[in-house]
Order: C-alpha cells, then structure tokens, then sequence
C-alpha cells in the first residue's frame, strides 16, 4: 500500500507536469466534443486523433488519448440529455430518462447527476484501477502463452455472450475479424497470407483502417440524408443543481453501476456499453416504482452513467497489467504506444513506471477537469451541434481520410478504410453489430501465436490446454458460456435479448 | 442502426440472405486457405489456423441463416440514404485514388467541394468556403504543426 501510494506520488508528479496536464485538458476537451457529435464515438475519435499523438512523448499521447476517451464517454450524456441524441454508444440508456427529464423541465438537474455520477464511478474505479492492475500484473507475468490462448478465448466468448444481439451473429462477426487478423505475414512461418500481391499488406490489416470505416465512416453513411437535430435549450448555470430528492435517489445507483461497471469493464467487449445496459436494467428491478423508468427516473441516469464511466477505467486493468486490449478502444491505444515502442503488459509497471503512474495519475487530474470544465460549458458545447450536418459529415470524412492515411502514410490504408465503411454500412443494415470484427482483428495475432506456442511447447499436444490450470478453468468457462448463448437460440427459447429487445432497449 | 422492430418474416429474411453471405465468404476463405500450408494438428502451418476460423464463420453463419427467429423480411430494409452513402463512398475512393497523385490539399478540396456542392447541393460560396477551409486547415494543423507527413502530389501542392 505504501508503495502503491509512492508509486502514486511519482505519477502525480508527471501528470501535473504543465505540458502532460495541458495534454489531459486537451484530451477532455477534444473528447467531449466528439463524444457529443453523433457519428464520432470514443474509438473513431481515438483511431482519427492517433496521427497527431506521433509527434509526442509516449507519456503525453497516453494521457491525451485517454482524456479523448473519458471526454467522450463524458460528453455523449450530454447530447443524450438535452436532445435524446446518443453521441456515441455506451449514452444509449441515458437518453431515455435524461431526455424525459428535459422534457419535464429537469435538464439542468440531468446534466448535473450524469456529471457527477460519471465524477463518482470514475474516482472510485481509478482507485480500484490503481490497486488491481499492479497485483495482476504480477500475477500476468507468470501466465504462458496456454494461459494467453484461455483467456484470449474466453475473452471473445464473454463478448458474443454479454451483447444484446443474436450471439451466432456476434460470433461470426468475431471470426470474420479473426480472419482479417491473419492476413499478412505468418509470425511462425514466414508465409505470406492471402496477399495477393499488394505490398502492404504483408504486415497485415491495421486496426485503424478497419475500425475508422466499420464504426465511423458506415454511421455517417446510415445517416446520411438525415435533417437536422432537433432545436435545444441549454440550461443557464443555476439550473444545474439537483433537488434535495433527487441528489438522495442518485446515490444508490451511482454506487451500483460503479461496481457492476468496473466488474464488467474488466471482461473484454464493448464493456462500456454493455456496462450501461446492465445497470439499466438492474436499477429498474430494484427499483420501487419500475414505472417511472422512461418517464424521467433519476436512477435511469444516475445508474447508466457510473456504469459507463466505471467501465471505461475498468478496461484499463487488461490492458496495463496484461497487455491485452479488453475492446476495440484498448487495441489502438495499445497500437499508439507501440509506436512510441512502448509495449503495454506487465512489464510495464516496472520498466517504465513514470509513464504508467503518470497514465493513471493523469486519469485522476482528467476527472476533475471534466467536472470542473464541462457543466458551466455545456450551452457553448451544445452549441456545435447547430453546425448543419453536410458541414459536419464532411469534415468527419476529411478527418477520416487524414487519420487513416497518416498512420502508415499508405493509400492502401484508405481503400481499406473505404471497403470497411462499405462493409459496415451493409452489416448493419442487416442489424449485426461490428465492434466484434475490430475486437477479432485485434485478437487474431495473439490467439493465434499463443495456440501454436502452446502446441509448440507441447510437442504438438493439445492436453497442453487443459494441464494448465488457468488456462483449464478460462476454457470450460469459455465452453459453459458459449452453451449458455446458444441453448436458448437452438432450442429457439426467448433468453434476456429477446426480453431487452421487446422492452425497447 | 438496428431495424428488428419490422414484422418478422418466413421467407427470404434478412438473416438467411446475411448468414449465406457469410457462408459463401467462408467458403472462399477455406478454399484460399488450402492453398498454404496446412501442416498438421500438432504442428500447424499457416494455413491451418485461417481455416479453423473460416470453418467456424460457416457454422456460425449457417446457424444465423438457418435457425432464424424470424427477422423481417429482405425487401423490408429502407434504402433511402444509399445514393447519397454511394455518393460519400465515391468520395473516399476519389481521395484515395487521387492524394498521393494531386497532392492531400487538392484532393481533400476536390472531395469536400463534391459532397457539399453536388450532393448536398449547398450555395456555392459557403461550399467552397468550407472545402478551402478544411483541406488548408487540415493541412496546417497536421502538416505543419504536428508534423504529420502528407502528400504534396506531382505538383508540389
């Protein structure tokens, strides 16, 4: 503990560095704007915002990548609130009673518990980030690559099983981005895959391309042609405090969501989102008056948001004690310290201490600049939004192109981010959802490296996998899961996706 | 943007028409992947893992296509945004068959004066304003200040 809290001491001692602390504000900021425009989530944001990082100090594009995503998980409540407009994903739950409580003329009281819910969930996850990630990462170091291969599968699995959609559906999304995640070179043999004679892509698919056009490009083809928002009223500065009433009702759900969040953002997938549905879902079973839900519960809020927020920090854990990313946003922040050749994993605690206590510290300055920043600048923010949406899709294509482009300087990079656009705008038509093929582009190399190391380690026996007892335990737990989400599909039952779906949600 | 909120249809659904897309794909997969080397179980070759994954794909996707709960129908999907999707489409592939040729400022001008002025049809002035705006912007931002490396094309530009 006492070491943990010196460990601290240095990180703050980075993060209040004036240039890594205007790096954290600047990430906050960037981030709740794209937050707040529909079509720019967190990843989309992160993917186009990566080439401008290429130029900093490991530390300081860390820091600025990380203020882009908890600024947008931060700002897609706002949106959410006042126009019933979900800046990105994980702000989906939020609309429906933010939104009611807009209408009933409690906007300022949404906006203000969003924010400090997030404020909560987000300091307390920090602590608990603080406390788990280095004790796990000790642990990591003695995982091999059986162990790797157990949890790389389980984690794809959980995914399939915990999104709202057709599991076989999410599964085959996941073995399409596998594939796409062998193109390329093969690590073990030398062979290239699938080639076909374009030069870049011996080093296979990037993960830019592919979720820049899977996520952003395919939502402003969706919405394309679509009017303008709805007119909104921002509320004045004194409108933002809550009742007395409603400030009581907001602290069990914000304590729930915190813990379910940072639970489920510690399971790769979509956490953040998945998060929000959950504690949705759970506030209104636990609630006295399950009615009021939609119509305005301050719990419908309160609850979504820690989630979310929670979620967000929580995903952090895999991804710096382990070194593996726990959803699509993890994997390019990964990449982006890779370019600064800086491995994530649990080395990193003790060979670069300075940049991860300084992450982490930075995370605790950046959810106090959001607070402190963003409820009096809620009716300048919102104000972005008049911008006319040809303007606006226009500009997110050109950031699209450019971010793509300046990763690998390729054009190949390009048509790659063009066809997935195509693909996703196609896939989603069909109501599959994505994120599962970036996840899988993401996981290919590792799961695949980590089946043939064990096998190799085995002299080519596959009871590797099950003497291993970690990597036992991870695989049945894979295998109940992967029965769990398919029984009720096979056996044509209604299971809770049907229950959410025929709820609305 | 999910559309299950459609009546459910028996015939010809939008998960039978995904799922044999994604088998069809699979199937593709499966034959590329058999031209590598396969090795064997214990030692496996580059080929092998590709397969395993594409033979899942098929199952997964035949089980998508096959044990349908009765999704809406194919023809039920609206395509109402598809020709201006096509239009931003062609947009992209424009600028990705242009920029290293044009240069990244012309191009990106090209593209943003295209989506604004012809598909959105937006007044001229204000269009163009933007385009300029946005391809030097960029430009300067990234370029410049970022020093982000971006194409000058065979004019210099």
């Amino acid at each position: 503990m006492v070491e943990t809290l010196h460990n601290l001491a240095l990180g703050f001692s980075v993060a209040l560095q004036p240039s890594v602390l205007a790096y954290a504000v600047l990430g906050c900021m960037v981030g709740t704007i794209v937050g707040m425009l529909p079509g720019l989530g967190p990843l989309a944001g992160i993917s186009l915002l990566l080439p401008a990082t290429f130029g900093l100090t490991p530390t300081t594009a860390i820091v600025l990548l990380a203020g882009i995503y908890y600024g947008a998980m931060y700002g897609g409540s706002t949106t959410s609130i006042l126009m019933r407009i979900p800046g990105e994903a994980a702000s989906v739950m939020t609309c429906i009673d933010g939104y009611a409580m807009t209408q009933k003329g409690r906007a300022g009281a949404a906006l203000a518990i969003a924010a400090f819910s997030s404020f909560a969930a987000g300091s307390v996850s920090l602590v608990a980030l603080t406390l788990v990630a280095p004790p796990l990462a000790g642990i990591a170091l003695k995982f091999g690559p059986p162990e790797y291969f157990g949890l790389l599968t389980m984690g794809l699995i959980v995914l399939a099983y915990m999104s709202g959609g057709s599991m076989p559906k999410t599964l085959s999304m996941a073995a399409l981005g596998l594939f796409l995640g062998t193109i390329g070179i093969d690590q073990m043999s030398g062979f290239l895959r699938f080639q076909y004679g374009i030069i870049e892509l011996g080093d296979g698919i990037g993960v830019v391309p592919v979720a820049v056009g899977l996520l952003g490009l395919s939502e402003v083809l969706l919405v394309a042609g679509s009017g303008a928002p709805a007119g909104i009223k921002a509320p004045r500065l004194g409108e933002l405090l809550p009742s007395r009433a409603e400030a009581r009702q907001a602290i069990g759900p914000t304590a729930r969501g915190t813990v379910l969040g940072f639970l489920i953002g510690l399971i790769p997938g979509s956490a953040h989102i998945i998060a929000s549905f959950v504690s949705y879902g759970l506030e209104r079973r636990l609630s006295n008056k399950p009615e009021e839900f939609g119509r305005g519960a301050v719990a419908g809020v309160a609850g979504p948001e820690a989630a979310n927020n929670a979620a967000a920090c929580g995903a952090f854990v895999p991804m710096l004690a382990l070194g593996v990313p726990s959803g699509p946003i993890t994997a390019v922040m990964i990449a982006a310290l890779l370019v600064h050749g800086v491995a994530p994993g649990p080395l990193m605690i003790s060979e670069q201490p300075a940049l991860f206590w300084g992450f982490i510290a930075s995370m605790y300055v950046g959810n106090v600049v959001l607070l402190a920043l963003n409820l009096p600048m809620v009716g300048l923010l919102v104000q972005m939004l008049r911008i006319p949406y040809p303007y606006l899709y226009t500009g997110i294509i050109v950031f699209c192109v450019l971010g793509v482009y300046a990763v690998n300087q390729s054009v190949v990079e390009v048509w790659i981010m063009v066809a997935s656009g195509l693909a996703g705008y196609l896939l989603r038509k069909l109501d599959f959802e994505v994120a599962p093929v970036v996840l899988g582009l993401v996981l290919a190399p590792m799961l695949e490296m980590s089946l043939r190391q064990s096998l190799a380690m085995s002299g080519g026996s596959y009871w590797i996998l099950y003497d291993h007892a970690i990597a036992r335990s991870l695989l049945i737990g894979a295998l109940v899961l992967l029965a769990l989400g398919l029984r009720p599909f096979l056996m044509r039952r209604a299971d809770w996706r049907t229950h959410l779906e025929q709820d609305g949600l | 943007m999910p559309q299950s909120s459609q009546p459910p249809s028996h015939g010809l659904t939008r998960n039978r028409v995904a799922g044999l897309a994604l088998v069809a794909i699979a199937v593709g997969i499966i034959w590329e992947s058999s031209k590598l080397p396969l090795g064997s179980l214990g030692n496996p070759g580059a080929g092998f893992v590709p397969l395993v994954i594409a033979v899942a794909l098929a199952v997964f996707a035949l089980l998508t296509a096959f044990l349908d709960k009765g999704t809406p129908a194919w023809r039920s999907i609206a395509w109402a945004e598809a020709p201006r999707a096509a239009g931003i489409l062609a947009a992209g592939a424009f600028a990705a068959l242009a920029m290293e040729r044009l240069g990244y400022r012309i191009t990106i001008f090209a593209s943003a004066a295209f989506l604004l002025l012809v598909l959105e049809r937006k007044p001229p002035l204000p269009a163009l304003s933007a385009a300029l705006l946005l391809s030097a912007g960029t430009y300067y931002l990234f370029a410049t200040l970022l020093r982000v490396p971006l194409p000058l094309g065979r004019w210099g530009v």
